[in-house]
């Protein structure tokens, strides 16, 4: 186990007119789970694959437990790693796959099997281990992929999108099965995603990607509750994150006719600027109780609760979504809503930057 | 598929009656039996041939000539007695040698080749692939001279290594071509696990890749020992007495004072026989291996 830290790594694939990864630097404490996410395109697996070392490094450096990984072959930097499509060998049995890393680095016969068979018990893959992986299940191999990984204890584990080839109900059972194994063996792990209620779920910190460059690494609550730029506020939460141009005034936002008041921080944030993008997320929204009239566009049942879409009659082309008790209000209705402000998120109108505490 | 939809669309069936276990199976439309009667014929158009070939193989010269054709005669292995006894067994070595040695080579040379113009592409790779087809691209016949007077330079005119190096090199760019393709449906996850678990390339080619391209790489062996073994042009042009091969043998019965037909079906089945078993023999693999990237 070790810690790994990404000191300003860069990646340009040939031919490319900007770096795949831009500098990256991210600090990964020796056991973490930290999970990069990102829309396609981001860099993420890019940034990962570097650190497995099946991407150069161009400039900067990754290091493991200290040691620089720059020119360091994959096979050298103990690193087990988990594929998208799990990239079983086809031709070997389950115990000859979970195997081969054991018998590569020459480790006898008997610890080799000791070794399969313990990991094999902790996966529940015991009654599957003389099968070929043609004859598993989709979750099966997903498993012997992961159990290929940890019967070689290795110092970090890489996750590339291990469970995006699984359907939606195994997925969510993976998941935390996967988050408990990492906590159990504590070896140091950084997971691929672009899924955001995966990172949000598995990561003890999570690092949001764009175009190559690192938006922020911190702890999922903190991602939730302090974006540091719009880009983030709109990719973490599901829905999005409400985002409105409003007018400042006199140390209050203006929306439609209706003031909100903002707090002191805030107020002494958007100081000098005339307008500013307000970020609010739809649980912060109260239906039903507000100045601000929204018209009901679409209103989506979830069971526990709903979500209400809609424009507000004041500025109709905006479009926003609260989240509302289940079965209170109807397409085509107006209904008023209002802001806590509290749960307000301010940032610039032009760098999308986050203004204020 | 179809018939399980009409089953399916049916009327249900008077309630009396009780459903049959087995599902009649749809009865073939006027459509059906001329397709089939056309595929039959096509089929027997193709294989009468060799059949023939066979048949005549087993008459004796006097009733391979009759002019209306005997389906129905005593079967003799009298042309095949004849045809071993007239020296085929250096023409069959020959063969075996040129085939068997430059099919082994090719994998060799071609696998390595296709592996990095597949999995390690680089800039040129395409530029590579290109040369290697338009080697393909000139007429034999032009290049047959050259050939003779080299071979010629070095003393190698009737040499059956010389058949090997030419049927080496004639069937490299097909080999190269048919090869990468069977690699390029190797997902490159496969490579890059074996890397991450400590196998260096050659143990990783050894172990994970080529166990999984087996049937490409039979597939590729058994048209390269098709072609070498049928090959004729430069084995009747640069052997002579002592490396000339089985297709050079089979011509020696088109001979001045005529045609010996029922020798040459017999000499013509022999020389048919190894292909076939080779292809009979690798049957499964080649169907894998053709069939590749849809049962992947």
């Amino acid at each position: 186990m070790a810690d790994v830290c990404y000191d300003e790594a860069t990646c340009i694939y040939a031919g490319a007119d900007r770096p795949a990864v831009d500098a990256l630097n991210l600090d990964i404490k020796d056991g973490e789970f930290v999970v990069l996410v990102g829309p396609s395109g981001s860099g993420k697996s890019t940034a990962l694959r570097m650190l497995a070392g099946l991407e150069e490094i161009d400039a900067g450096s990754i290091r493991i437990g200290g040691r620089d990984m720059v020119g360091v072959p994959s096979r050298d930097r103990d690193i087990a790693m988990v594929f998208q499509n799990y990239a079983l060998y086809p031709n070997k049995t389950v115990a000859e796959n979970m195997g081969f890393s054991l018998k590569m680095h020459g480790v006898s016969k008997e610890e080799r099997q000791r070794r399969v068979r313990e990991a094999a018990r902790l996966l529940d893959l015991e009654p599957l281990l003389g099968r070929k992986p043609k004859h598993l299940s989709g979750g099966q191999r997903q498993r012997v992929a992961m159990g290929r990984a940890i019967v070689r204890e290795p110092q970090v584990f890489c996750m590339d999108e291990p469970l995006s080839n699984l359907d939606a109900k195994l997925r969510v059972q993976t998941r935390t099965q996967i988050a408990a194994l990492q906590r159990r063996l504590g070896v140091t792990t950084v997971y691929v995603t672009h899924d955001q209620v995966e990172a949000m779920t598995m990561g003890d910190r999570v690092a949001v990607l764009r175009d190559g460059r690192l938006q922020q690494f911190a702890t999922p609550g903190e991602l939730y509750d302090r974006p540091v730029n719009l880009f983030v506020a709109g990719f973490i939460g599901s829905p999005a994150m409400n985002q409105l141009n409003v007018d400042v005034d006199a140390g209050a936002l203006r929306v439609g006719e209706t003031v909100v008041p903002l707090s002191a921080a805030q107020a002494t944030a958007v100081a000098g600027l005339s307008r500013v993008t307000l970020g609010v997320r739809p649980e912060h929204l109260s239906v039903g109780g507000g100045e601000l009239k929204l018209q009901v566009d679409l209103v989506e049942e979830l069971g526990s609760d709903s979500y209400v879409y809609g424009h507000l009659v004041a500025e109709p082309d905006t479009s926003l979504v609260a989240r509302a008790g289940r079965g209170r209000f109807r397409m085509g209705e107006t209904v008023g809503i209002g802001f806590d402000p509290g749960q307000l998120h301010l940032f610039h109108p032009d760098s999308g930057e986050r203004l204020g505490p | 598929m179809m018939a399980a939809t009409d089953t399916l669309a049916a009327p249900p069936r008077a309630a009396t009656r009780p459903t049959p276990a087995i599902r009649r199976r749809r009865r073939p439309g006027i459509g059906n039996v001329v397709w089939g009667v056309v595929a039959w014929l096509v089929g027997i158009l193709f294989f009468f041939p060799v059949l023939w070939m066979v048949l005549s193989s087993f008459k004796t010269e006097a009733a391979a000539y009759t002019n209306v054709p005997q389906f129905v005669f005593s079967p003799t292995l009298a042309e095949y007695r004849h045809v071993f006894s007239s020296g085929v067994g250096s023409y069959f070595l020959n063969s075996a040698i040129a085939t068997v040695v430059s099919v082994v080579a090719v994998l060799l040379l071609g696998t390595p080749a296709a592996f990095a113009l597949s999995l390690r592409p680089i800039k040129k790779t395409s530029d590579a692939l290109f040369f290697f087809l338009s080697t393909k691209m000139l007429p034999i016949v032009a290049a047959i001279i050259p050939l003779f007077v080299a071979a010629e330079a070095v003393h190698m005119l009737d040499n059956v290594w010389t058949l090997v190096i030419l049927y080496t090199a004639m069937n490299l760019p097909i080999a190269v071509w048919m090869m990468r393709s069977f690699l390029l449906e190797v997902p490159s996850e496969l490579l890059e696990a074996a890397e991450m678990d400590g196998a260096r390339l050659w143990r990783s080619l050894r172990e994970v890749i080529l166990p999984v391209v087996s049937p490409g790489l039979a597939a590729t062996a058994l048209i390269c020992a098709i072609f070498a073994w049928n090959e004729f042009f430069f084995a009747v042009n640069i052997t002579a007495a002592r490396a000339a091969t089985v297709p050079v043998f089979l011509v020696g019965f088109i001979s001045s004072q005529g045609l010996y037909w029922a020798q040459l079906a017999a000499a013509a089945t022999i020389a048919t026989l190894p292909v076939v078993l080779a292809g009979w023999v690798a049957q499964r693999q080649l169907v894998r291996g053709l069939s590749f990237g849809a049962i992947k």
